[in-house]
């Protein structure tokens, strides 16, 4: 077991990360060793990354442990590049986080400024390059200790030295070239937001707050003849944590009373309530996506014409259920029974599917209720490969009376790396009560299998 | 006079509240397809109502969900919701569409809401019927389902009537409970009317009418679906050896020797 990280007071007495616990404890028997989590450090830099989203959309996370802000056009809002930094590194002080913060020119330089000591670009050590530890070391031997050495000499006999990577990384970090950082979420279409100088106590003044916005986003949408069909509320703590409501409509909107009812309902089924804490001190609304509405028509006696309703009850139950419990059915080609249909959100874009017309005169091939996965059954069947006589299902003994069968469904043995697959015997069944059920044999007797396992797959009317 | 006439009016009013039998706004009534049974009825069922299926055994859930999904062909062509709950689908499966459609019903019309409990189902259902757009909400309780008692069926036939949209409540291994329901029936299934060569043949039920708000007596009919006509019709009498059916059913099923 090795040290991954130590706090500043073991620093001072000698320990560093990479030492092996059994070393730090003879140096000092008494520190305080802890498993490492990554997942709750990466959880917490996702929190402190949300956190930052108030200064700019424009978020990445940097490694395990860093963050990277660009804040072009932003600063000026917080009273300065300085201003904006300051603050930052003022409220993550405040969570008892050490920070270590630099501006510049482009994100490699400010990432190499953080993580490296030195005045100027030119004073950092080569590790800013962050190379292979053999070519940083290629680089020392060759005495070239600092970043100044490397920037001064031309550029190709370096890059036939060293590598391409190394004169391009050199580029990016020392000569101005500018690689965009990319995002940890896509920028909204559309984003407002209200910053308070006295924090909001309760979650009620937020929602007040969400309305307000909802009415701006809907001046804004309705001058661009747009509407949103996702929408997300955001409310910024003092403390630096952010709350998130999510919401979805099946078709685009800028119905401010709707969105409210919508965030109602969403407020309503979030397992943990909102907790204001200290207060919020920024609520944003986002609009993700706009899309085109048509003008409503509306009805010679007054009023729209209410013929999305029916949308308006989707969009309710998905808010609040949850999108994928609010569904429709799809066919789909495939002739395996539990293959041949897929359930969608309601919510999401539909298109009518046309399903296959059954056969006139013929009874219902297919049930009405499918098991997956099927369950097993015991069954006795006259001869190994003939249809059942009775069979054992939930306890119950079944008489079989008539069947029909079988309907051989072959398996996707061109899809299987072995190339087989068992093929399924279907019988329709009806015993002596009158209740029909669909059961299959896996497997073809003594071809594919020596003795074949039954199983329920469906009911029928 | 006018005031009398004004009381006359007001009375009329309390007791149609009472009987429940005035025509919803939406709504008349829908035909199950059978002139006989229809004719029992007093014309069909009515829309705009809230109407219990119960299952008669265990077994006969499928048979439930199948005849609650041929009443909503009866009732209209609109939307329909199907609200259940998780742990039905755990305990009877999945819908199938292709089922469905063998059935004559479009799939595409349904939306299926699943609900994590009993309160999440009953909220549902509430939304559901006061959608006006929608033709028909299903609404499948597990089991006993205490929390759906007679203010729960009041409330929502109430909606119910002011939307138009007919409600059908699917209690499978359920004993019936006091509520606001127009209608109450049992359905079982019943041996089907082979067809060649021993195969299975249409789907069959019996509907055993045990509660009616209009005061019908109860009664007992078996019914056969018709999917190319999408109505039922009267079974042709099983085990006959020969086809023709002896009362002359209107069964527009050809002859034939049944195995």
């Amino acid at each position: 077991m090795r040290l991954v990280a130590v706090s500043r007071s073991a620093v001072s007495i000698g320990m560093s990360p990479g030492l092996t616990l059994a070393d730090a404890r003879a140096r000092q028997p008494d520190i305080i060793a802890v498993d490492i989590d990554r997942q709750a450090d990466a959880a917490w830099l996702e929190r402190i990354a949300d956190g930052c989203d108030r200064y700019t959309p424009m978020v990445a996370i940097d490694g395990t442990d860093g963050l990277i802000l660009d804040i072009s056009g932003c600063a000026h809002l917080f009273g300065g590049e300085e201003a904006l930094r300051d603050d930052l590194v003022a409220r993550l002080r405040r969570l008892g986080m050490h920070v270590r913060a630099a501006l510049a020119d482009t994100p490699d330089a400010a990432r190499a400024h953080s993580r490296h000591d030195g005045s100027a670009i030119g004073a950092l050590p080569v590790d800013a390059l962050e190379l292979d530890p053999q070519d940083t070391q290629a680089l020392r031997r060759a005495g070239l200790k600092r970043i100044g050495d490397l920037t001064s000499r031309p550029s190709a006999p370096l890059s036939a030295r060293f590598g391409e990577a190394t004169s391009d990384k050199l580029a990016r970090l020392a000569q101005g070239r500018d690689i965009r950082i990319t995002p940890r979420r896509p920028i909204p279409a559309l984003i407002l937001e209200r910053r308070f100088a006295e924090p909001l106590g309760h979650v009620d003044g937020a929602m007040a707050a969400i309305e307000d916005l909802g009415v701006d986003a809907a001046v804004r949408m309705d001058e661009m003849h747009r509407g949103g069909r996702r929408f997300e509320a955001r409310l910024f703590r003092t403390d630096g944590l952010v709350r998130s409501l999510r919401i979805e409509t099946g078709l685009p909107t800028r119905d401010v009373p709707l969105l409210m009812r919508l965030f109602a309902e969403r407020m309503d089924s979030l397992n943990d309530p909102i907790d204001p804490g200290f207060g919020f001190d920024l609520v944003r609304l986002a609009v993700p996506v706009l899309e085109v509405v048509s003008p409503l028509q509306l009805q010679l006696e007054g009023g729209a014409i209410a013929d999305d309703e029916l949308a308006r009850l989707v969009d309710r139950l998905s808010t609040r259920l949850g999108r994928h419990r609010v569904r429709r059915l799809a066919p789909q080609d495939s002739h395996i029974p539990e293959q041949a249909v897929l359930a969608f959100p309601a919510i999401s874009a539909i298109d009518n599917a046309v399903w296959p017309e059954p056969e006139a005169g013929e009874p219902p091939l297919r049930p009405i209720h499918l098991f997956d996965p099927p369950q097993p059954i015991e069954v006795i069947a006259g001869v190994p490969d003939g249809p059942p006589q009775r069979f054992r299902w939930r306890r119950h003994l079944h008489e079989v009376v008539h069947a029909e069968g079988p309907e051989r469904i072959g398996a996707l043995w061109w899809r299987r790396a072995d190339n087989v697959g068992l093929s399924r015997d279907y019988y329709r069944i009806e015993d002596a009560k009158g209740a029909r059920f669909w059961l299959f044999r896996h497997g073809l007797y003594g071809r594919e299998v020596e003795t074949p396992i039954w199983y329920m797959h469906g009911l029928f009317a | 006079m006018r005031e009398s006439e004004n009381i006359l009016a007001s009375l009329r009013a309390r007791i149609g509240a009472i009987e429940g039998t005035k025509p919803a706004v939406g709504g008349g009534l829908f035909t199950l397809g059978l002139a006989a049974l229809d004719a029992r009825l007093g014309g069909g069922l009515p829309r705009g109502r809230l109407h219990e299926l119960f299952a008669a055994e265990a077994g006969d859930q499928a048979t439930l969900s199948a005849f609650a999904l041929l009443l909503t062909m009866r009732i209209g062509t609109g939307p329909v919701l199907w609200i259940r709950q998780d742990k039905a689908i755990r305990q009877s499966g999945l819908l199938h569409g292709p089922g469905m459609k063998d059935l004559g019903f479009d799939p595409a019309r349904l939306i299926e809401v699943l609900a994590p409990d009993e309160q999440a189902l009953i909220r549902a259902a509430g939304d559901a019927v006061r959608c006006p757009e929608v033709s028909t909400v299903l609404i499948e309780p597990w089991k006993a389902a205490r929390s759906v008692d007679l203010t729960v069926s009041r409330r929502l036939v109430i909606a119910a009537e002011k939307s138009g949209v007919t409600a059908l409540m699917l209690r499978a291994e359920a004993d019936p409970a006091p509520s606001a329901a127009h209608s109450r029936w049992e359905i079982r299934a019943i041996p089907a009317v082979p067809l060649d060569a021993n195969a299975p043949g249409h789907p069959a039920f019996e509907i055993e009418l045990i509660r009616h708000r209009g005061g019908l007596a109860n009664f007992r009919q078996t019914l056969e679906w018709d999917r190319d006509h999408s109505a039922f019709r009267e079974p042709a009498l099983s085990g006959a050896l020969v086809s023709i059916p002896a009362r002359g059913s209107p069964s527009p099923q050809p002859a034939r020797l049944s195995a």
